[in-house]
This record gives C-alpha cells, structure tokens and sequence, in this order.
C-alpha cells in the first residue's frame, strides 16, 4: 500500500489525493457525532457555537444543559422507562433466541429455511411498516389485557413496549449467535454427555460458556435496538411510556431544547463503550476459534 | 445377512431413525418458544395490516338495512332511492347516533368523498327529533299495551309474529342486543319511535294478518290508514346532501364487505360508477411520493456507493493495525444512536448552524445569505447516506479483504496501466460486495422515517412519514395499512433478490 520509490509523478499525486479523499470522508463520517460533544456544554441555548466558545472563554461553557437533564421530571421519566423497558425486552429476546438458535443449529431441522426467514423478518420489515401493523394489533391485544384480564393501564402499556421491542431485538441475537455456533465443536457435548451429564447441565457448563461472547454481542445488538427505537414506540406506547429517543424525537421536531445535545453525548458515550466491548468479545472469540493471529 | 441390531435388540436401521427423530422433535422443541413469540407479536400484527387495508365492514355493520335493500337500486337510474329507504336510513341512523357510531361511518366515507363527515354529523343530531312520534301515538291511541316494552319483549319470543314483521323484529334485535351490551334491560327500557316506525312499514305491508296476538292483529287492521311522516323531506331538511344522488351512489360504491377501495387511493385511483378512475390531479399524491421515495433512496445509495468504495478499499487494503483503528471510525456512527445522528444533522445543516458558521466565517457565504440545507431533499439525502453509509461499507470490507492483492500486481506486471488493472481485475472482483450493500442500504432507505421527518420538510419526505401521518394525523387507518403493504411488497421482492444474490446466512454484523 505504501508508495514505492520508483512511482511516478502522476502516480504521487492519485496517491495522496486518493488520501485525502478518504480522509475528507472519514471526517464527514465523524464529524457530526463529535460537533454534538462540545456543543452540550454550550452556556447559551443555542444549536451552535457562540464567539466565547469559539475563544475558549470558560464564560461560554457550562453544565446546565446536563443539569436540566437530570433534574427535568420528562427527561427522568423517559430515561427511567428506557431502562425498564430496554432490560427486560433484551432478556426476554435474548433468552428464547438463544434456545432457538441452538434448535437451528442442529443438523435435522425441519423447515428450517422458513422458520429462518420468519425470525429474521423482524430486521427486514421496515420499522415503519411493523410500527403499523403492531400499532392495530397491539391495542387490540392491549383492551383484551385491560379488559378480560383487569390489569393496569400503565403496566399494560409497558407489556406492549417490551413485546414488541423483544421482537425486534430477536433477529440480531439470532443471527450473532448461530455464526458463534458455527464454531462450536458439537463433540464436547457428546463427551459431556459420555461423562454423564444431562443435557441441562452440558448446556450451562460446556455449551453456554464457549458462546457466551455470541450471546453477549446479540444481546448488545437487541440492547441498543430497543434503547435506540422510537418508531414502534411512538405508534404502540403511551406517553406515559415515552423512552429517551421519543422524547428526543418530539423535542426535534417540536421545541427545539439543547438539553437533547446533552443526551445526545450521554448516548455518544453509551455507544462507545457498548461498542469497544463488541470489539473486545469479537476479537476474544476469533482468538479462541484460531480465526485471528492477534 | 444377519441384520444389524442395537444395544437393546431393536433393529439398527429402526433404532437410527428413533434417534433422528427424537433429534429433530428436540429442534423443534427449542425453536417452537420463539417462533410462536414471534408469530404472535409479529407476524399476525402484519397480517392484521394487510386485512386492514382491503377491510370495509363499517358500512355494513352501521346501516345494515340501508345496505342490504341498496343492492335493489340502481345507482346509474338517475332517480333518488324510494320512501322505503329513507325509513330503512332513519332507523339505521337513529340506531347508529345511539350508539355514537354515525360520526365514525362518516369519517370512513369522508376519506372517498369529502364532506360526507359533516352530513352524518348533522343528520345524526336531527334524526332524534324527527316527526316519527306520531307512530307512538297512534299505536298508544290504539292500545296503551304498545307502550309496555314487556309486550314488545313477549311478541318477538314468539317465531310467527317474528315472521310476520320482519323488519321490526331484526330491529328490536339490534336494539335488546345494544341494551344488554350496555348492561341495560330491553324489558325495562322505554320503545323509541324508530321501533314504531318499523312497526308501522311492517304492518302497513302485511295484508291479512290472521296469526299472532291480538293486539297485533287489531294494530294489523288499522295500521294502513294511520297518518304517515315523509322521511325523505325530513332527512333532505336535516341535510340538503340526502337528496342528492352522489351520496347515495358513494354508499353503494362502498357498501361491500372488502374494498379495494384504499389501495386504489394509494395509487392515486378511485372507485367511480363507471369503474376505476384517476383521481382528480389536484389529489394525485402518492405515485408522486412513491416515486420520489426510490429516487431518493437511489440516489442516497449512489451516495453511500460513492463514498463507501473508497473506503473500503483503504480498510482492505491498510495493514491490520492500521485497519482496524480506522474501522472503529465507521463503526462509531454505526452504533450511534440514530437519534443523535439526526440531531447532529440539524445542528450542521441548520441556517444558524454549524456548516453555515464556518462557511461565513471563512468568507464563501456572506451572513445574509446562508445556504438552505435542512427541511428539503438536499438534509435528508445527506443526513440519510451519513446514517446508512456503514451499511455499504462493512459489506464491500468483507468481500475486499477476500480479493488477494497479488491480483493486481499481476495484472501490473502484465503491462496493465493503474485504471485498467483496478478497472479489468479489482473491480469486477468487488461487485457481489457493492450489491451486498447496495441492497441493504436501499431496503434501509426506502422504509425510513425518522431522519426525513426531522430534515426533510414538506419535500423531502418518504412514504413513511405520510403512514405516519396517516395513522396519527388524519386516522385513514385502511390508507395506512394499504400504503404500508405497497411498501411492504417493495421491500420483500428486494429482500428476496438479496437472499438470492447475497444469501441471508451471510448477513454479518459489526
């Protein structure tokens, strides 16, 4: 890659402006998630830099945007739902799309390229069009829960949130945790099995910990869908429901506050170290799998 | 030969295929949970959209009788339907207003002819004062008895007089089926004069009535000579609309059970007595939008190509180390929220905003004329290919690194010239990966919501964000959920030639 000593002029040239192509792209690619971080500690309630700022006057900074965050009661309400909800809807996908990635990894599925397409579907459907569909059906299913079975409104209408961002998460736990499974040695459990363990205990203490790095990174992915959602919840939720990206959405696109660039580089922060530890479980389980020489 | 046995005696061959099954019913076992979870929180919701976007039983189950005796009319005639109707019409509406279901009929009817919402709303605060009372006091007159609901309640218990009033028997059924809906009694409840009214078209038809009770029987002798109300005057005076052909014809047209009604209007069509027309130009809005929502998807993936390739490239062909550390700076904005994405969107772009700033700042632009770049097609195609860029590029990386370098210092040593060896030997080698992310970028696009609705204005909006508005907005739910299953079969075929071309076993991620 490096430019050899015997290129030629014209050669040079497409060499380092092909660089700077790169370098200019990485920069549109970056530069927006950055501006936010410096942004959000802006003194004034603007969108963009004020001249004190620009002078690096410490007059022009300020942590007011984030105190409002923390002491607004709508920003708290929505980021306590985001971690009521985001939680147990990962558990729930994480938990039945592990066992059903390990039925499908087996060799003699039935049907498998149906049921397959079916657990993908979630991913492919644009989320506008599940949002719809689940928007009819949902408060369909949410009546019959307040009414037949006489629970509470609020509780109901958390059900509905978590329902359906479980479903979303699923093909993501699906798809990371078949490609960990593809690696897995199936002759350890037979000689688990040789050994006398029953099936329960072979999974906890042979199978569960070799693709646990699969199960995590599935379980990152359908974390971040749901915390991250806001079309589906829009359309299924309440407003007593309103999670983080909801109430940035309304604040977009209504009263525009820079309390959302606050929470913006809370989520910058969030998604880096969600991100570093993605790398960290991909890189561990291509080591264990000799897929890497690092 | 000797046949092979298992351990326990059985024949090898019947012992297998015991194991092969017991492995496959535990499979399933393991997959069933979730596929049944999905199948309820997913698949059926979809279904349900589907069925909601050909679904019309509103009309038929608010005016029953009106609908039923429509089939008779013909709409093409030039003449307005017959005094019968318009009683069918009164009791249809007066059990409608009861039950607060005329508004919702009309709002249904308002999505093919506007300003039919406002005629069912009038006529349903009318049609309670109607001049129908003087049926109750005629047959009161008659026999105080009429009066009781218990002799109502006693003559439909028996099948002849059921028999004989057909009308105000199905009547009375709808209406003790309302009470006790509403916890409420019939036999306790006062007889409203649509009842009367039913009863009096009733039995001014039957002739010799010899059956049934008494008090039917003398009510049956004198019933034809009674004073009569004209309904068709009383429902032109509550609106002038029901004198006139077009809302009687809108009816018919929408009478059925399924429509395909929505989808029509997706496509900028209409039903009309002659058949299927174009809507009038001024309406014509979804080809339009539909249109525009695969240009602009294409274009935001020609984008993403563009900016993706070269990248790509450099990450491939970069030693590891160095590879890596800039594949983080893709994968950042990957695992961003979309949210913040956007935001920051609207902070670059906006007319106060950063972009503008430093384009003043270093003299492009003078302070008075800042460039537009948010609220039209220019945000969302920007702000969209920054957001699905990592799309493009993660999949062209992959098949890149699979693309040996030694290729193209064969083809150098060749005698080919830089353009001709990328051109000839590299890309050709990269296409399955440009169509990997080319498709995945498209499907993305095409159904995005969010980053349009905060950027995009009034022109840079996608088909999505009028579902959207659909169902928050204007509650053309039927619209919606036909627009949606448009949309839905664009991005299954797509999705169907990615499986084809890509496999969806090889969808990676991260």
């Amino acid at each position: 890659m490096s430019l050899p000593t015997y290129a030629t002029t014209g050669q040079r040239i497409w060499y380092y402006s092909f660089r700077v192509i790169c370098a200019l792209i990485f920069v549109f690619l970056i530069t927006p998630i950055l501006v936010v971080i410096p942004l959000s500690f802006n003194a004034q309630d603007f969108f963009t830099f004020t001249p004190e700022m620009l002078r690096l006057d410490p007059d022009g900074y300020s942590l007011k945007h984030y105190w409002d965050f923390f002491n607004n009661p709508g920003w708290q309400l929505a980021l306590k739902n985001s971690l009521i909800i985001a939680p147990i809807a990962t558990i729930l996908s994480v938990t039945l799309g592990t066992l059903a990635a390990i039925g499908l990894s087996q060799s003699h599925v039935p049907f498998k390229g149906t049921i397959m397409a079916i657990l993908i579907s979630p991913m492919i459907v644009p989320l506008i069009i599940s949002a719809t569909g689940m928007f009819f059906f949902y408060s369909a299913l949410g009546n019959w829960m307040e009414g037949t079975l006489g629970l509470s409104k609020g509780f109901v209408g958390y059900v509905k949130v978590i329902l359906a961002h479980a479903v979303l998460g699923i093909p993501f736990v699906i798809i990371t945790v078949t490609a960990t499974l593809v690696g897995f040695d199936r002759s350890l459990t037979r000689a688990a099995a040789n050994m006398g363990a029953d099936p329960v205990t072979t999974f906890f203490r042979v199978q569960m910990p070799l693709i646990l790095p699969g199960v995590i990174s599935g379980g990152l992915f359908a974390f971040i869908t749901s915390f991250d959602e806001v079309v589906v919840v829009l359309f299924v939720g309440s407003a007593a429901q309103k999670t983080l990206p909801w109430q940035m959405f309304i604040g977009l696109r209504e009263q525009i506050s820079p309390t959302i660039l606050a929470v913006a580089t809370l989520l910058v922060v969030i998604s880096i170290a969600l991100l570093t530890t993605v790398e960290l479980l991909r890189r561990r389980s291509e080591r264990l799998r000799g897929m890497s020489p690092g | 030969m000797e046949q092979m046995q298992a351990a326990d005696g059985t024949p090898l061959k019947r012992s297998l295929k015991r194991a092969l099954r017991r492995q496959k019913l535990r499979a399933l076992a393991l997959v069933a949970p979730l596929l049944i979870f999905v199948l309820i929180t997913f698949v059926i919701p979809i279904g349900n959209m589907l069925f909601r976007s050909v679904e019309n039983q509103i009309v038929e189950n608010t005016l029953p009788e009106t609908i039923s005796a429509l089939k008779d009319w013909d709409a093409q005639g030039g003449e307005l339907p017959s005094d019968d109707m318009f009683t069918l019409l009164y009791i249809d509406l007066w059990l409608a207003q009861e039950q607060k279901l005329h508004t919702r009929l009309g709002s249904r009817l308002n999505y093919e002819v506007s300003g039919v919402s406002s005629v069912f709303r009038k006529t349903g605060r009318r049609v309670g004062r109607f001049d129908t009372d003087i049926y109750t006091e005629q047959f009161t007159e008659l026999d105080p008895a009429w009066e009781d609901p218990t002799t109502w309640v006693a003559l439909f218990e028996d099948d002849a007089a059921a028999d004989a009033l057909q009308l105000t028997a199905r009547t009375w059924d709808r209406w003790s089926d309302y009470l006790v809906s509403e916890d409420e009694d019939p036999a306790a409840e006062d007889i409203q004069d649509f009842l009367f009214t039913a009863l009096h078209f009733d039995l001014s038809r039957a002739e010799g009535l010899t059956e049934g009770p008494p008090i039917l029987q003398s009510a049956a002798e004198v019933a034809g000579s009674f004073k009569t109300v004209n309904l068709k005057e009383a429902f032109a005076d509550a609106d002038n609309d029901w004198a006139d052909l077009e809302l009687w014809q809108t009816l018919k047209l929408y009478s059925p059970t399924y429509t395909p009604g929505y989808f029509l209007n997706s496509i900028d069509m209409q039903k009309s007595l002659d058949g299927i027309e174009m809507q009038p130009a001024n309406e014509q809005i979804y080809i339009t939008l539909f249109g525009r929502t695969l240009w602009m998807s294409l274009v935001i993936m020609g984008c993403c190509i563009l900016l993706g390739y070269p990248i790509a490239w450099l990450l491939a062909n970069l030693p590891a180390r160095k590879a890596n550390l800039l594949l983080i700076l893709v994968l950042l904005p990957f695992w961003t929220s979309l949210l913040v994405r956007t935001s920051a969107w609207k902070v670059m772009l906006q007319q106060q905003g950063v972009i503008n700033d430093v384009l003043v700042w270093i003299g492009l632009v003078s302070n008075g004329d800042r460039l537009v770049m948010i609220n039209n097609q220019f945000g969302t195609i920007v702000a969209m290919t920054h957001i699905l860029l990592p799309f493009m590029i993660l999949p062209m990386y992959s098949v890149m690194q699979t693309i040996p370098p030694s290729y193209l210092r064969a083809a150098k040593s060749l005698g080919a010239t830089n353009w001709t060896a990328f051109w000839r030997v590299y890309f050709p080698q990269s296409v399955p990966g440009i169509g990997a992310g080319s498709i995945l970028v498209f499907i993305l696009a095409i159904g995005y919501y969010i980053t349009p609705e905060i950027v995009g204005g009034t022109q840079g909006v996608f088909i999505s964000n009028r579902i959207a508005y659909h169902i928050s907005s204007s509650l053309n739910w039927g619209l919606a959920a036909a627009l949606g299953t448009i949309l839905l079969v664009i991005v299954l075929m797509l999705y169907w030639a990615y499986d084809k071309i890509v496999g969806i076993d090889n969808v990676k991620l991260g």
